[in-house]
Parts: C-alpha cells; sequence; structure tokens
C-alpha cells in the first residue's frame, strides 16, 4: 500500500518533468521525483516496531535479527540525498542563468537549438 | 599479494585527489591544472598496460565479496577502463591550447574532467549495484556541468536539457536497484544475480529490468531517448565532447547496460530482440538526421547516435560474433569520434565557426588536421582498411550468420549514409570548392599549436592500427571481454563470490 503511494508521487513528479513548461516547475518534478525515491527506499527498511539495529551484548542475535531495522538503506537514502543536491543545485544554478539569457522560464521560447 | 592488485583502487582514487587538490594549488602556481591533469591520466593509461590480462576481484577494507563493496577488474572492465583513460589524456592533452584560447576558468575545467573521468573508471570497476549508481552520478553531474561551462545561451540550453533528461534516468535507475534490493536484500551484482536467476518471470524482477533497460537507454541515447545528445555533445567545449562521443555514452550506457543485462539479469531471446530493434532504429534514424545537418558538431552528434547503434546491433545479436564486433566497433568508435570532435575542435579554434557552409579549402592551411579527419572520416564510414571496416564488417557478418539478413541490409545502408555525410564534410570544409572565409581573416589561418596536434596525430595512427585487432574475430584481441558477457551471469558470479556460485 504505501509502496504504492510511492509510486503514485514517482508519477506525479515524471507528469510534472514531462507535460509542465515552466522551468521552475520542471525543477519541482524533478525533486518530487527523487523525493519519491528516497522515501521507498528507506521505507524498505522499516519494520513495524523494529529496534535500532545496534547489537549490545545483552541481546539475542536471533532476536536482534528478527526485530532490527535494515540499516543499508538508511546508508543508501543518505547517499542518494546527497546526490539529489548535487543535482538541484546544478539545476538551479542553470536556471537562473538561462533566464538572464533568455529573459524567461518557458521552455517553449527556450529553443535557439533545432534541427 | 602481487603489485598489480593494489592497483585497482587508484583509478578511482588519484583522478579524485586530482580533481580536489586543483582548485586549491591552482590559484597559486597557474600551470599546475594542465600539469597535474595530464600526469594522473599518463600514470592511469601506464597502469592499464600494466594491468593487460589481470584479472581480480578487490575488497574495499578487506570485507568478503557480498558483504562488503568490491571493485571487479576483468577483460570487459579493462577494455572500458583502457579506453576511458586512453581518450582522456589525448583531450586532456588537446585542452591545454585550447581551452587557454577559447573559455576562461582553466582550473574549474580540469577539476570537473577529473572528476568525470572518476566517475567513469568507478562505473567499469564496480561490482556493486548501488556503487555504480553514485559513480555514474559523479560522472554525469560533472559532464552536465561541462556541457554548459561557456555559459552561453545555447549552451546552457542543451545543458539544462541534457540534466533533466539525465535526471529521469537517473531516477529509473535508482528505482529499479532499489526494487532489486527489496526483492533480494543485496547490492553486490553477482549476488543479485544469484538470486534472481530462478525468478526469471517474477514481476518485480521483470519491472525492474525495464526499468534498468529504459534509464541506460537513455543515458547511451539509443533512438527512442536520444533527444538530448545532439544538443549536449555539441554544446560543450571540443574536448569534453570528445569524451561525452567517445566514452561518456559508452560507459555510463553501454557498459552497465551490458553488463546488467547479461551478467546480472541474464540474457534472453526476447532482451536480444528488443537490443537488435534499438540497434537497427538508432542505426538508421541517427544517420538519416545527420546527412542534413551543417552544423559540425552536431552532425558528429547524430553519428554518434548512430553508432551506438550499431555497437547494440551487434551486442544484441548474442552470438560470440557479434559480441566480439560489437565491443571491437565500440572500441573503434571510441577512437575515430573522438578524433573527429578533436578536429572539429581545431577548425573552431582556427576560424571561430562550426557551421560547414562557411568553410572551405581548409586543407591549405591546416594539412595536418584535414588529414586526420580524412582518416577519421574513413573509419567511421568503414572504408578498408581503417578500423571501422573491420568491426562493421564483423557485425554484418554475425547479423548474417545469426540468420539476419534484413538487419546486415540495414547496416549496410547506414554505413552508405554514413560515407555520403562524410563525404559532404571532407568535400565543404577541407578539400576543394574555394574557401568561403573573408580575406583578411583567411590569410591568418595557420595550422592549431603542436599540443594540439599530438592527439589527433596519435589516434589517427591508432586508426589504422587498430585495424590488426580484427584478426581472429571472436577469439582475437575481443574474445576475453566477449567470453565475459557470452558465458552470462554464471561465470560472473564465480568470479566474484569465488566457489560459493
Amino acid at each position: 500500500m504505501m509502496y504504492a503511494l510511492c509510486f503514485m508521487v514517482f508519477l506525479v513528479g515524471l507528469y510534472g518533468v514531462s507535460c509542465k513548461k515552466n522551468i521552475v516547475k520542471i525543477i519541482l518534478g524533478v525533486v518530487i521525483m527523487e523525493y519519491a525515491l528516497n522515501l521507498f527506499l528507506v521505507l524498505l527498511g522499516y519494520r513495524r516496531g523494529g529496534i535500532p539495529p545496534i547489537l549490545d551484548r545483552s541481546m539475542e542475535t536471533t532476536q536482534f535479527a528478527s526485530q532490527a531495522v535494515d540499516p543499508l538503506p538508511q546508508a543508501l537514502v543518505l547517499t542518494s540525498i546527497v546526490i539529489g543536491l548535487g543535482t538541484l543545485s546544478l539545476m538551479v544554478a542553470i536556471a537562473i542563468r538561462l533566464y538572464e539569457r533568455y529573459g524567461t522560464f518557458d521552455v517553449t521560447e527556450i529553443r535557439k537549438l533545432k534541427g | 599479494m602481487n603489485w598489480r592488485d593494489t592497483l585497482v583502487p587508484f583509478y578511482t582514487a588519484l583522478p579524485l585527489c586530482g580533481a580536489f587538490l586543483i582548485p586549491m594549488v591552482s590559484r597559486k602556481v597557474r600551470w599546475f591544472a594542465d600539469f597535474f591533469a595530464i600526469l594522473i591520466l599518463t600514470l592511469l593509461v601506464a597502469g592499464c598496460g600494466a594491468l593487460f590480462g589481470h584479472q581480480q576481484v578487490y575488497t574495499f577494507g578487506n570485507w568478503p565479496a557480498p558483504y562488503g563493496i568490491v571493485l571487479v577488474l576483468d577483460p570487459l572492465s579493462w577494455l572500458l577502463l583502457f579506453l576511458v583513460n586512453l581518450i582522456g589524456l589525448m583531450a586532456a592533452i588537446f585542452s591545454v591550447p585550447y581551452i587557454e584560447r577559447l573559455y576562461t576558468s582553466k582550473l574549474r575545467y580540469c577539476s570537473l574532467f577529473l572528476l568525470m573521468i572518476a566517475g567513469m573508471n568507478g562505473m567499469v570497476l564496480t561490482g556493486d549495484l548501488f556503487n555504480l549508481f553514485v559513480f555514474m552520478e559523479i560522472a554525469t553531474i560533472a559532464s552536465y556541468a561541462l556541457v554548459g561551462f561557456g555559459c552561453e545561451a545555447r549552451e546552457l540550453e542543451a545543458s539544462f536539457k541534457y540534466l533533466v533528461i539525465g535526471t529521469i534516468g537517473s531516477s529509473f535507475i535508482l528505482l529499479a536497484i532499489a526494487l532489486l534490493y527489496g526483492k533480494t536484500a543485496t547490492l553486490n551484482m553477482a549476488d543479485i544475480a544469484r538470486q534472481i536467476a530462478p525468478l526469471q518471470s517474477d514481476p518485480l524482477v521483470l519491472f525492474s529490468f525495464v526499468l534498468c533497460l529504459v534509464g541506460f537507454f537513455i543515458k547511451a541515447a539509443v533512438v527512442p531517448f536520444h533527444a538530448w545528445l545532439p544538443d549536449a555533445h555539441p554544446s560543450a567545449p571540443s574536448p569534453v565532447s570528445a569524451m561525452l562521443s567517445g566514452v561518456v555514452i559508452k560507459a555510463v550506457g553501454v557498459y552497465a547496460l551490458v553488463r546488467l543485462v547479461f551478467n546480472v539479469f541474464g540474457f534472453s531471446h526476447l532482451t536480444g530482440q528488443i537490443l537488435v530493434g534499438a540497434g537497427i532504429l538508432s542505426m538508421m534514424v541517427g544517420v538519416i538526421l545527420a546527412v542534413n545537418q551543417w552544423d559540425f558538431k552536431r552532425l558528429l552528434a547524430y553519428h554518434s547516435v548512430s553508432q551506438i547503434g550499431y555497437v547494440i546491433l551487434g551486442i544484441g545479436l548474442g552470438t560470440p560474433l557479434g559480441i566480439a564486433g560489437g565491443l571491437f566497433h565500440l572500441f573503434n568508435h571510441s577512437l575515430f569520434k573522438s578524433l573527429l570532435f578533436l578536429d572539429s575542435g581545431s577548425v573552431e579554434y582556427e576560424t571561430g565557426t562550426r557551421d560547414l557552409n562557411r568553410m572551405g579549402d581548409l586543407a591549405q592551411k591546416m594539412p595536418v588536421t584535414s588529414l586526420s579527419t580524412l582518416v577519421a572520416s574513413l573509419s567511421i564510414s568503414g572504408i578498408p582498411p581503417f578500423n571501422g571496416f573491420w568491426s562493421k564488417l564483423l557485425i554484418i557478418l554475425a547479423c548474417v550468420q545469426a540468420g539476419r539478413p534484413g538487419a546486415a541490409l540495414w547496416a549496410v545502408a547506414g554505413s552508405i549514409l554514413t560515407l555520403s555525410s562524410f563525404t559532404k564534410v571532407l568535400r565543404y570544409a577541407f578539400f576543394g570548392r574555394g574557401q568561403k572565409f573573408d580575406e583578411a581573416s583567411w590569410k591568418e589561418y595557420r595550422e592549431v599549436p603542436v599540443l594540439m596536434l599530438v592527439p589527433t596525430i596519435f589516434l589517427a595512427l591508432l586508426c589504422l592500427a587498430a585495424s590488426i585487432l580484427a584478426a581472429g574475430g571472436e577469439h582475437g584481441f575481443f574474445g576475453d571481454a566477449t567470453g565475459v558477457l557470452l558465458r552470462g551471469a554464471g561465470s560472473y558470479i564465480t568470479t566474484v563470490l569465488g566457489g560459493q556460485g
């Protein structure tokens, strides 16, 4: 259920990227897509009533394995957030420069390249 | 432990160090950026020489394979590693005078350039799926920035387009990785391959396979997803175009695609059909769009789409000869396409234009550049004895052998159209027709500086020399790399995980 919702958020982002004409909205679409993915990654490791994945001496290994949440997706999501930040800042920087050159955010008017 | 075993991690470590050292040091010492970039790349190319025929699995921090991150060096990785660093070195040497004259910030350029190399090296070496994604992003983010490096209207437009489409591709790939992780609870490519082998028709696996396919088709600019390439590649500075067309679409797109298709998901008849279809489509669409281009670099960019089609077609056949031909063509395309982009850079450096209509007779003023363009054009159009002929021949023979004479026919037709469009380039820009520049600037034109000539001459010689590699067909130079793909997931699992597979 949660996964399906995530996927729908992803599709919303994809719709924004592919159908919107304003550059800022396209950027927001990309951001929504990335957030949907991050949410999905973190949900993969989620476990209802799970405990932090830290093994201390008092715990049984088998009990630990059956209760602890999966730490790996959390590490992945951190990396993917940082990558998203890199892409986003580059995109915004380019968008600002584009506005300086063309005086518009409308992609249908930014068309010097063709052929 | 053999001394060669310690070389592998340096392929990402050295360029990364360089990328961060250059901005710090070059502010004080101006020549440092070029010098350091070229030094690093020379070392890496030399390292490739030492690693030839070597095979190893490098574990980070001695964590064994399915748990830790591994770097896997096998013949296929070696081939790509060699290409990335060789073309990188050539482009870096070419950049020294080129960036000095046409662009401003040398140190940012060199830093981004090394970042791109580091990403691609990591990508072809890694045996971990998420690691692959991270390195891919390092390489592509650096290349987005390099495409928009000139900060003019067109360059920014191309860069933005490339960025948005590239990010969609990356998101698809990340989604596929997340799904696979959810299914198998591992990120090691060999381990994933082992676990999904019995689940071939599982809907989740199929869905992630399709996502991967689309994602890497976008990165490789295969035809329905090629729209960004003809904008992005010509807008970059010429040495970067040479890198983008020469190796980025191959390391980031084709390599990752074939690695996943053959070694992780397993090659099937249907996959082969998809690859062959996509290959023929991009081969033809690319070349037909290329024929009526008047912008020199844009024409070359469309040919990249078309030539990648040949590579995908050859590999998609799935026969030993087809894969060998595809890999050989990939190798050759790196050489002649980067050479062509460097030559177009020389022309732009001297005359300041890329419009074929406004050139003419440049052979009188720039004999070496014209000669190397001639060599590269003959190679790309498949004229013997140059390397492009042999690899196309192998692919066409493989098509016939695999019982697809139709595909062979398309390949021949594509080759003829390629020839016609390069005849146009040669005639309008270099030979005959009389010059179309104004008299005052015509007198000023002369051959470009030596540092720009050295890489072009070297690549032209390689174009000729690489013909030898055709000897032996699927048992020759590309035999080992072909074997890696042909033996499929099973042998990859054994290589990476040892006996447990």
